[in-house]
């Protein structure tokens, strides 16, 4: 097909208007992280600083525990990444061979999750972690970011697992593999790429949650880092802008990274959870 | 085509795997039923109760009070009318940012794959980073846009996010910026599933861009956007990082979102059943969406 070229020149400037506002918000804030004090104070401010300066980040981490809350971050993501990914393969590879009620019921689970207001589940969830002293407490922050990571998690580990022939797996059967046997050494393999996308998933959404870490952990010891960032906002909304955008912009580096490993399989998930199933 | 191949298998191996397949679903059916089902029951029951935070005397059954308190409550329901005018008026922007820009992704333009990286950063981004940049572009004397307005001669700028006026609608674009990704994703999947020869059919047979649009792109799209219209109008009901960083639901609630009303009258009063009630009348409002997209998505697969 071929496009006339005023029509490509209309496309080019509507695809140029669109990067401006993607990446404007971005740049400034990489912007406001290099800039000096005197420049953020100044009426004008430009957009490349006329003074790059790493002193923000220094104060960044002077002012509030940052290297803390990004360990914290790490843990929690990691852990809930893992168990996430644990539990969820084989109920994931139920899902996708069996059609029983127990799957129906949990593909059922998995769309409605979607629209679980957090408010409702936030107070029964704290009472009850309250109950098994999990209240402040990293390991009960993991166990409520598992399940909260599990409807998607369900749900990109069945599209993979229907991708993987049932008929190798009855090939493995006739030829005297056990049920367990086919599964770990037939199966497994094939989906660990799945599984690995799946656990990276998990880790980004747990690293960057934000609301459930605000009410369940108390002490300034036990917090992750988007609680901490929102601690360079003062009471008045009166922020040191310099660190904050510094923070900011650290706390967003790892998400990124994982992001752009598994960015095509996350795609690929949305397309067949939406389209598809 | 399962139920085929479980057909040929003898019984009795059927009921073994039955119970493998159980072994293999406990460890992730505990935890749901757990902390995920039972929360949500609990909190409904919590909704009829007059359970409070820290309280030594015990939780007594109000029946509907809270509803009744609910219903004559006119600042929750002023928030959740700005709760319906930001979830709107998120959606509907970002449904047609969304749709032009995965329509342009899916022309054969350069820049393509960079401006496909570029739409998804946001979805990679913590929500509160998300917030504190658009604090930073808003700000009223360090910020790019009252800058920006400046250098064009339109006036000195304003707060942005603690103006009456501008707050809402300020919020609303961080909204619609932050929620881009997924939605351009959904749909720019959805496009590309659209079968090719028809469209180029249609083009042979003189069929205009738009016609094209509305012939042949749209009836294979509708789907995809009613589904993910109606997710995303359920993730902004529920939203809460964004707005507690950008503005914490001020200037004088102006946009102080259900969630954020909730959140406050149960973690900082302390009223967890006045705040369940909240949450059951969401659920409510979220049910009706829910099915609305459950009952396209049953058409949806006829259709195909």
């Amino acid at each position: 097909m071929r496009t006339r070229p005023a029509a490509r020149a209309g496309q080019y400037a509507a695809l140029l208007g669109y990067l401006v506002f993607l990446a404007f918000p971005l740049l400034w804030l990489l912007s406001t992280a290099f800039k000096s004090p005197r420049e953020l104070g100044s009426l004008h401010p430009a957009w490349i600083p006329r003074h790059p300066t790493l002193a923000n980040f220094r104060q960044a981490f002077d002012e509030q525990p940052l290297l803390h809350a990004a360990l914290n971050s790490l843990l929690v993501a990691l852990g809930a990444a893992v168990v996430a990914v644990l539990i969820a393969t084989p109920m994931a590879y139920v899902m996708a061979r069996h059609r029983s009620a127990l799957s129906r019921a949990a593909t059922g689970w998995v769309v409605v999750s979607q629209a679980f207001p957090f408010v409702l589940v936030i107070i029964p969830l704290f009472l009850l972690l309250k109950h098994l002293r999990l209240i402040d407490s990293l390991a009960g922050l993991v166990l409520v970011y598992v399940v909260w990571a599990l409807p998607f998690a369900l749900w990109m580990l069945v599209g993979h697992v229907r991708a993987v022939p049932e008929e190798l797996e009855e090939a493995a059967a006739v030829d005297g593999a056990g049920r367990l046997r086919t599964l770990v050494s037939v199966t497994a393999p094939l989906l660990a790429p799945g599984i690995a996308a799946t656990a990276l998933f998990a880790f980004v959404t747990a690293w960057n949650e934000f609301f459930f870490a605000l009410v369940l952990l108390k002490s300034p010891g036990r917090q992750t880092l988007p609680v901490v960032l929102t601690h360079f906002i003062g009471a008045e909304g009166v922020a040191d802008l310099g660190p904050l955008a510094a923070a900011a912009f650290l706390a967003t580096l790892p998400s990124l990274l994982v992001f752009a490993l598994i960015q095509r399989r996350i795609t690929g998930g949305l397309l067949e959870g939406a389209v598809k199933n | 085509m399962t139920a085929v191949a479980g057909a040929r298998r003898p019984a009795a191996r059927a009921a073994t795997r039955d119970h493998g397949a159980w072994f293999l679903v406990l460890p992730a059916l505990i935890p749901i039923l757990l902390l995920s089902v039972g929360p949500l029951l609990y909190g409904i029951v919590l909704a009829f109760t007059d359970a409070q935070s820290g309280r030594t005397t015990a939780t007594t059954w109000i029946g509907a009070l809270n509803f009744r308190d609910l219903l004559h409550d006119t600042l929750f329901w002023e928030s959740f009318r700005i709760g319906l005018v930001w979830a709107v008026g998120v959606t509907a922007p970002q449904f047609l940012l969304a749709l032009g820009l995965a329509l342009l992704l899916n022309q054969d333009l350069r820049l393509r794959r960079f401006a496909r990286a570029l739409a998804i950063v946001p979805w990679a981004m913590p929500e509160v980073v998300v917030g504190i940049m658009w604090r930073l572009v808003y700000n009223p004397d360090a910020g790019v846009l009252n800058e920006t307005l400046r250098d064009l001669g339109l006036g000195g700028g304003r707060d942005w996010l603690s103006g009456l006026a501008t707050a809402l609608p300020a919020v609303i674009v961080v909204g619609v910026w932050a929620g881009m990704p997924q939605t351009t994703v959904a749909l720019l999947a959805g496009l590309q599933n659209t079968p090719r020869e028809l469209h180029e059919a249609a083009a042979v047979d003189g069929a205009g861009a738009c016609r094209r649009f509305r012939a042949v792109t749209w009836p294979a799209l509708r789907p995809v956007a009613l589904a993910i219209t109606a997710l995303n109008l359920i993730w902004n009901l529920n939203s809460f990082a964004l707005v507690y960083v950008l503005t914490s639901g001020g200037p004088g609630g102006k946009t102080r979102l259900p969630m954020l009303f909730a959140y406050e009258e149960a973690f900082r009063y302390g009223q967890f059943g006045y705040a369940a009630a909240m949450g059951c009348v969401l659920v409510a409002v979220v049910s009706v969406l829910l099915a609305v997209f459950l009952v396209g998505r049953l058409r949806g697969g006829e259709d195909a």
